[in-house]
């Protein structure tokens, strides 16, 4: 499929970048990208990469909108209050671009479901707010071999890293274990600066192009820590940890399966 | 000179809200124990019977100490240690 005259005009800017050219802006359009959760850091990624001409977008979200979303989740409006986060984003996201297919999976995700949702897809973006689904969507992207780009927040500060299975680190090997129950604060407790997730998204947003672009260096075998109030960025090295009990050399975590309880951070 | 410890967000009320801290060099268990001594109650956030908890990194300057000798990772004047917690928040 050639580009329309209207498309080499929306897509100039991107076009005109020697990384880029007509030839990414085609892997662009050709690319599936499924977010997990519509909220703080799935708004912006999906909006970034709506404009960017990403061909179909997957939005799995299970909530609706409510007024203290609006505080931060910028698809979503006072015209969508009470209407599901992936029906909000999508109509935000095609009204912006038509070219994008948006599927909206008002699903909550599980060990039961996970794998027939992401099956279909190129790269997978975690926004999601519990540890649980973190670490289910870290073993089902290790055991389908999806490239994941895993973003997190909390008052103000961010994380973000890169996950490509059979080449780098997993979550499992930056962090072992989720915290026990109790010992963290409820995401709800926590509080979030409402531009934390912009540029924790933003972050999320670029690694997810320059994997389908196939350009530059990923965040791979690293973590990215941003502190707004200090200013700081920093990059930690991820080593892959051979004792990895899922994608290590002898993995323990063969089947998916769901944890209990939900919790924030230390 | 001392070793330089950036303080995560989520563990900044227990420093009086300071992000960077100093402690004192030798091993990442006795830095941490030092910590405590000016901080009460940041070891027990970090660590359980002397071990670091799992879901907390400690880094010497960009090295985790798991892959080094963990609590008896040795750190010296001049190291900056970054204490880094998992989080989970999206929404
Ligand atoms: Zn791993």
């Amino acid at each position: 499929m050639d580009f329309s005259e209207e498309q080499l005009m929306r897509y100039s800017r991107h076009i005109i970048l020697p990384e880029v050219g007509g030839k990414g802006q085609k892997k662009i359009s050709n690319a599936k990208v499924l977010m997990i959760g519509a909220g703080g850091l799935g708004c912006p990624v999906g909006y970034y990469l709506a404009a960017a001409g990403v061909g179909t977008i997957g939005i799995v979200d299970n909530d609706e909108v409510e007024l203290s979303n609006l505080q931060r989740q910028i698809a979503h409006s006072m015209n969508t209050l009470g209407v599901n986060k992936a029906d909000s984003a999508k109509k935000t996201f095609e009204a912006l671009n038509t070219d994008v297919n948006v599927i909206a999976i008002k699903e909550r995700i599980n060990s039961e479901n996970i794998l027939d949702l992401m099956k279909d897809y190129d790269i997978v973006v975690d926004g999601t707010d519990n540890f649980p689904t973190r670490y289910l969507i870290n073993d089902a992207c290790v055991m389908l071999n999806k490239p994941l780009v895993s973003g997190a927040i909390l008052r103000f500060e961010g994380q973000v890293t890169t996950i490509i299975p059979g080449q780098g680190h997993c979550y499992r090997c930056l962090f072992e274990e989720p915290p026990p129950a109790g010992l963290v604060p409820s995401c709800q407790e926590a509080g979030v600066l409402g531009v934390l997730p912009g540029v924790i998204g933003a972050l999320q947003a670029t690694e997810v192009l320059k994997l389908i672009i196939g350009k530059g260096k990923p965040l791979m075998n690293q973590l990215l820590i941003y502190d707004a109030l200090g200013v700081d960025f920093r990059k930690v090295k991820v080593p892959k940890n051979r004792d990895c009990p899922v994608c290590g050399e002898n993995p323990t975590i063969t089947n998916l399966t769901d944890l209990p309880e939900e919790y924030c951070s230390i | 000179m001392a070793v330089k410890v950036k303080i995560p967000v989520p563990l900044q009320r227990l420093t009086q809200g300071k992000e960077e801290v100093e402690g004192a060099a030798g091993t990442i268990i006795s830095l941490v124990n030092d910590l405590d001594q000016q901080y009460p109650g940041l070891a027990e956030r970090i660590s359980e019977n002397g071990k670091l908890r799992r879901f907390v990194n400690i880094y010497v300057n960009e090295e985790d100490v798991r892959f080094m000798k963990n609590e008896e990772t040795e750190v010296k004047d001049g190291d900056e240690i970054s204490i880094v917690p998992a989080i989970a928040g999206g929404m």
